[in-house]
Parts: C-alpha cells; sequence; structure tokens
C-alpha cells in the first residue's frame, strides 16, 4: 500500500517564501485537493511531490508496503500533468509515448501504444507531429503519457485547463480509476473543483 | 506490457535517439554550427587565399572556426529543452546521470559530423597539407571530447540564465582556454610533420583535460540540474 508523508515542506525561492511548514499525509484511495489562487505555490508543491524540484527545508516521502521509494522507484509510481510540462513537439505523439516508455522501462509494442491512443481519441493521429495538435489534444496526450505506467501517485496540475467536455468526462473517470489504485493530488485555483477531493489543502 | 529494469547507460541511449530525431526534423543546433563554420571558412580563405603558410597559424585558424561554430550551437542542446519546457518532463523519467551522457553524446555526434564536413574543406580553401595524420586525428578527436565535455555542463548552467547566448561564451572562454592553447600547438604539429613522440605531450594534456572536464561534469551536472 502507498504512503505519502509530507513533513514541514518549506520552499524559499530566492528571499521569497512560497509556502511553509506543510504537514499532511495520504495513503491509497485518498484524493487530496490543493486550493490556491495563483502564485500560491501549487505548482511549486507538486513539483517538489514529484521530486522534480527539492523543497527549501522539510520533505516528502513515500513509502510502498513500508519501504521507502528513492530514485528510480520513486520515478516509477510518480506521474504528473501539469501545463508547464509539455511533451516533444517535433516528435510524433506515438514517437513521445514510445521515447517517454522506454526510458522508464515500459516495454509497449507500437500496437497496445495504439490502441491506448484510441482511449482519447488521438488514434488516427498518432503519426503526427504534436506541434500541430491543439492544446486540448495536448492535454489529452499527457494524460494518456502519465496513466501509461498505471502510477501509484498521480499529481494533476490544474487539470481541466483546456479540456471539452469529452475531455472532462475522460478526467472523472480518471479520477475514479485512480482512487482505486492510488494516491491522486489534484490543484486548482477553482473553488467548485474541491468537490473531487476528499481532503482540502488551502495554500496562500 | 513488460518492465524492464534499465540502466542509465540505456537511458542515455533513449535520451540521445530523442535528441537525433527532433534535431533531424528540427535542425536547430546543426544548422547553426554548419552555418557558422561554412561562412567564416569561406570568408577567410577569400582573405587570405593560399598564403597562409604557417602551421601554427593554420591551426589558430580552424580551431578558432571550431570554437565559434560551438558557441552557436552546442548550448541548444539544454537551452531547447527549457524554452520547449519540456525539461520538467525529462526531470521526471530520466536520471541526471542519463541525461547527462545522452547529451554529451548528442554534443559529440553534432561536432564530429561539423568537423567532417569543415576538415576537407579547410584543407582545400587553404591548401594545407597534414603531414602527419596520425597525431592529426588524435589532437582533433581528443580535442572535441574535451571541448565536449566542457560546453554540454556549461550548456546546462547557461540554459537556466536569462541571457544566455553572451553567458556561454563568456563562461566558456577561460574552461577552454588550456584546451585551445594545447590543441592549436599540437595540430600546428601534425601540420608541420612533427613525429608522434613530439606531440605526446599534447595528447597527455588533452586526455588528463578530457578526464577532468568528463569527470567533473557528472559531479556537478546534480547541482546544476536541481534547481
Amino acid at each position: 500500500m502507498i504512503h505519502l508523508k509530507a513533513k514541514d515542506l518549506t520552499r524559499y525561492f530566492e528571499r521569497r517564501r512560497v509556502f511553509k511548514g506543510l504537514h499532511f499525509e495520504l495513503k491509497k484511495g485518498d484524493v487530496q485537493v490543493v486550493l490556491g489562487k495563483n502564485g500560491s505555490g501549487k505548482t511549486t508543491l507538486l513539483r517538489i511531490l514529484a521530486g522534480i524540484l527539492p523543497p527549501s527545508r522539510g520533505k516528502a516521502s513515500y513509502k510502498l508496503n513500508g519501504d521507502e521509494l528513492r530514485g528510480e522507484k520513486l520515478q516509477r509510481i510518480i506521474s504528473l500533468v501539469a501545463p508547464d510540462l509539455n511533451l516533444y513537439d517535433e516528435l510524433t505523439a506515438l514517437e513521445n509515448l514510445e521515447f517517454l516508455s522506454k526510458i522508464q522501462g515500459f516495454n509497449f509494442k507500437e500496437k497496445e501504444l495504439i490502441e491506448t491512443m484510441s482511449q482519447v481519441g488521438l488514434e488516427d493521429r498518432a503519426g503526427d507531429q504534436v506541434g500541430s495538435f491543439s492544446s486540448g489534444m495536448k492535454q489529452r496526450l499527457k494524460y494518456l503519457n502519465a496513466l501509461l505506467k498505471k502510477p501509484l501517485v498521480l499529481l494533476l496540475d490544474e487539470p481541466k485547463a483546456n479540456l471539452d467536455d469529452q475531455g472532462i468526462s475522460f478526467l472523472e473517470k480518471i479520477v475514479q480509476e485512480q482512487k482505486q489504485r492510488g494516491i491522486l493530488i489534484w490543484a486548482t485555483s477553482a473553488r467548485e473543483e474541491v468537490k473531487y477531493g476528499d481532503q482540502i489543502l488551502q495554500l496562500g | 506490457m513488460e518492465i524492464k529494469s534499465s540502466s542509465w547507460v540505456s537511458k542515455a541511449f533513449w535520451v540521445l535517439k530523442k535528441d537525433i530525431r527532433s534535431e533531424l526534423r528540427t535542425r536547430y543546433a546543426l544548422n547553426a554550427l554548419v552555418m557558422f563554420a561554412v561562412v567564416t571558412l569561406t570568408a577567410v580563405s577569400f582573405a587570405v587565399g593560399q598564403f597562409f603558410s604557417s602551421p601554427k597559424l593554420i591551426s589558430s585558424l580552424f580551431w578558432i572556426v571550431v570554437f565559434f561554430s560551438s558557441m552557436s550551437g552546442l548550448a541548444q542542446v539544454f537551452i531547447k529543452e527549457e524554452e520547449s519546457k519540456t525539461v520538467n518532463l525529462l526531470k521526471l523519467v530520466a536520471s541526471n546521470e542519463s541525461i547527462l551522457l545522452g547529451k554529451l553524446f548528442f554534443n559529440l555526434i553534432l561536432l564530429f559530423t561539423l568537423e567532417i564536413i569543415i576538415i576537407p574543406l579547410f584543407l582545400i580553401l587553404l591548401g594545407v597539407q597534414v603531414k602527419n595524420p596520425g597525431l592529426f586525428v588524435s589532437v582533433v578527436v581528443l580535442g572535441t571530447i574535451g571541448l565536449v565535455c566542457a560546453t554540454t555542463i556549461i550548456a546546462a548552467i547557461v540554459a537556466k540564465a536569462h541571457v544566455k547566448g553572451a553567458l556561454f561564451a563568456v563562461l566558456s572562454f577561460p574552461i577552454l582556454l588550456p584546451l585551445l592553447v594545447t590543441v592549436i600547438h599540437g595540430t600546428g604539429l601534425a601540420l608541420e610533420g612533427s613525429r608522434f613522440s613530439q606531440g605526446w605531450s599534447e595528447l597527455k594534456v588533452l586526455i588528463s583535460y578530457c578526464v577532468v572536464m568528463g569527470v567533473g561534469s557528472f559531479l556537478l551536472f546534480d547541482f546544476v540540474w536541481r534547481e
């Protein structure tokens, strides 16, 4: 069972404090909504939880069945979808998924990847460069990439951005599936989205 | 689906493959490198023709072209990731060592490709004859490896700065100065036909430089790459 413990998480950018002393614990089945206005540190918090930004103080630790996860083992269980986390525009959708799965040690066959793309209606665009996609299509492809490895921890930053009704239904399905699989953290500035979580962390 | 435990070397291969594929589509760095080198070389050949006879001057000219071409293209390997906002995606899926190794090999391939194009041009346009080809190739190969080791880690530092272009040359120059002095001297020896043993001290300096810069890059990269 996956367990996340954030202890005294603090982050400064030079002398500016983004947030200070955050404590929370999450376990499998938990959905936490991180609510805050622009600049309150939601993206920074998600980056710290994803392990791509170190905190100035404190620690975020993950345990799977009691064993602490670090490095590659941690990378394998975490997925992050964020507006500033772009895919490679000059590669095709299929090449992006192939690169991102192979580099993590997941050996999907081309046919499997194309089949997965049909979940978000992109199977016909598998061979097109991502740069030619609309922002909504790019967002759906980002979700697909994040979900390929069936992550135990899914971090979503402004998840509804650029999604149409069909995309939002897909997102709601993801929330239900992730509840069964592990932990979901949903960062948003929209108060109406707190309905997706069972815990709320207010920033700013 | 099959899950394999991939080593950082195999991850580096995927980073390299992705960068090569991306470069072949955009020709972001290759165009800058080749255009700069060819234009400079052509201008020099028109200006001085085949009157240059001193091997030291000819080798200086050659490495000036290689150095400034590198300045115009090699930094792109990290700058492009920052500018296209793919850097966090890369951090999320690959270890620091694999990213650096992949980028190092990419820059190495890029610079060797450039040299394959400009060395014959250089020899033809300036009417140069290489009297000791073995020494010449050794100096060029080691010089290129040293140049790439130094510029790749500097590119990672510069990618996070606001004034990227100017900073890359400013930071690179003092670090590359010992390398440039040695390769210019070594290439001069090769052009004038010195024996391999006479150029051995230059080769030893170049090997040491490559080892120090290579090891230093891997030790420093973790601090540079993490914000």
